[in-house]
């Protein structure tokens, strides 16, 4: 197709990546779409799939607002055969960002798709992790499932391995599908440079000073306010978890069944550990 | 005309007998949100001020400025930038002591509620509001942080005209401090965890960190079912799903 005649023509793609809410999307190329082996499966899951792809690729289309006056009674679809299988703008519309988007998952996590995601990555244009001890690692989007029209977009931080929501609501209508599950894990794995700046941030923050004091006193775990998360962000450091996470390679080891062995051992563990924070005076509080 | 009028009129109130009180103005300031109004008494009260001479220069001045009882445009007009910001730190550093107390507390629980300082970002944490905490009790170190009970974890405040708020206008004990006193504002804690996948399956080296903290939680739970301690669906506790035996019966 020739782009040259009009001069204040916007491609499809462009204008689409361009406008409110989607700077989260990466322009797809032109080839990828082209190339039906790419698209398989989705003529099921879009509606008027083929005029949404013309759409995107920036083929004449007609609508049924197009459509010649043949169709006069508007009410009288079903007698004006072919006629009644054309869309209306606005169902079009909607039906080519969707296929838009489920593309833009799959491209995304193809090797042209993942190199352009990363650079917008490098720019820190998904926003920065939230969290303080996280200390502004950027942010990679992700879905919390691969089905269109089920959650909105979701930032994952390579560094806490968590997600979060967008800062702005400006993208709270961005369907998460349209970058799937996959791309976060993908993309750490193809750029280790990331973990390594992970690794710097985790390194840097000493676990012990974690979790909140009063008046200079921790408060002990056996408080209802204690501290009770501190696993969530925790990393293996003394020798002896280092243990466990190695036997954790597979499987979690099993449990209460064998709890009196285990609580034995534990309680060995247990011990130093209360008698520590009994010092600290803080069971009174 | 009337644009006249309009431009006259915030200038001859600003200067006339007329004015609003300092502390609603200085709350009504955009980024101050997360202040509550302390009372009158609590200021002028000179025991609340103990030591704080140390950071700020002409206290008594300063107290007559925030209590309303000097007006600042009657100071010296080279002193005036100074006067105002000082007296903002003052606020600011009596406020980490007001909060602490139960007047103090019961503001910042209605504030709590109403999500005045925003809402946990995690998703796992289901938009749970968030305390504003301090670093340090020392002013000018750094900016206020905050606190969300659920994960038990720091986040940056999200506008950056919240981010500029020295942490030591709230102090370090206020979150301790409120939930020791509205322990059933404690929520239950969620386990679920995000593990990374790809084409479906779980990247195993998070996978393996995963496991190890549930581990983690689970010798946390031992111990404190040890002491005794009631941890299921509690206040403070974790969300427990149905017991597998409760689940193979209903099945």
């Amino acid at each position: 197709m020739s782009s040259d005649p009009e001069d204040d023509y916007v491609p499809w793609i462009q204008q689409f990546c361009e406008s409110f809410g989607h700077d989260y999307f990466v322009p797809v190329a032109q080839e990828f779409i082209e190339d039906d082996f790419n698209l398989t499966g989705l003529s099921l899951q879009v509606p008027y799939y083929r005029e949404a792809l013309y759409t995107i690729l920036d083929y004449q289309v007609e609508t049924s607002e197009d459509a010649p006056t043949t169709n006069a009674g508007n009410g009288l679809r079903s007698g004006s055969g072919k006629r009644s299988d054309l869309p209306n703008k606005l169902l079009l519309s909607h039906s080519a960002e969707l296929l838009y988007g489920l593309i833009h998952a799959r491209y995304i996590i193809s090797k042209p798709g993942l190199t352009a995601m990363a650079s917008k990555f490098e720019r820190s244009e998904f926003g920065i992790c939230p969290r303080y001890y996280c200390d502004g690692m950027h942010l990679i989007p992700v879905g919390a499932t691969d089905i269109p029209g089920q959650e909105t977009v979701r930032l994952y931080c390579p560094c806490c391995s968590d997600i979060y929501l967008p800062l702005s609501s400006r993208y709270l209508n961005i369907d998460g599908a349209f970058f799937g599950t996959t791309f976060p894990g993908l993309l750490v794995k193809m750029f280790p440079e990331i973990e390594n700046q992970c690794k710097l941030r985790i390194n840097k923050v000493n676990q012990d000073n974690f979790g909140i004091r009063l008046f200079g006193f921790k408060i002990h775990e056996s408080s209802a306010t204690g501290p009770r998360m501190k696993w969530l962000r925790q990393y293996p450091a003394l020798e002896e978890e280092r243990r466990e996470y190695a036997e954790c390679e597979l499987e979690l080891p099993p449990a209460n069944d064998g709890g009196v062995d285990m609580s034995v051992s534990e309680a060995s563990e247990i011990e130093p550990d209360f008698d520590d924070d009994r010092t600290m005076a803080s069971e009174g509080i | 005309m009337s644009a006249h009028g309009n431009n006259n009129e915030p200038f001859t109130d600003s200067s006339s007998d007329f004015t609003e009180y300092w502390i609603d103005l200085f709350l009504g300031i955009k980024g101050n949100e997360y202040f509550c109004d302390i009372d009158d008494d609590y200021i002028r009260d000179r025991f609340n001020l103990t030591g704080l001479n140390q950071e700020v220069a002409k206290l008594p001045t300063l107290v007559d400025i925030i209590t309303d009882m000097v007006d600042i445009e009657l100071q010296p007009e080279e002193h005036r930038d100074s006067l105002e910001h000082n007296a903002r730190v003052l606020y600011g550093l009596v406020h980490a002591r007001y909060i602490l107390t139960q007047r103090g507390l019961n503001k910042m629980f209605e504030k709590y509620k109403n999500g005045d300082f925003g809402y946990c970002p995690r998703v796992n944490c289901q938009l749970h509001p968030l305390l504003p905490v301090g670093l340090e009790d020392l002013p000018r170190s750094t900016s206020v942080k905050l606190y969300c009970a659920k994960c038990e974890d720091l986040y940056n405040p999200k506008s950056g005209r919240h981010a500029i708020i020295d942490g030591a206008y709230f102090g370090t004990s206020f979150p301790a401090m409120f939930f020791q006193n509205f322990t059933h504002a404690m929520p239950v804690h969620s386990k679920e965890t995000y593990v990374p996948k790809v084409f479906g399956f779980k990247v195993h080296e998070h996978s393996n960190l995963d496991r190890w903290r549930s581990l983690q939680r689970r010798k946390l739970e031992t111990r404190l079912t040890g002491y005794g301690i009631d941890i299921h669906n509690t206040s403070g506790g974790f969300v427990e799903e149905a017991a597998p035996e409760a689940r193979a019966e209903t099945t």
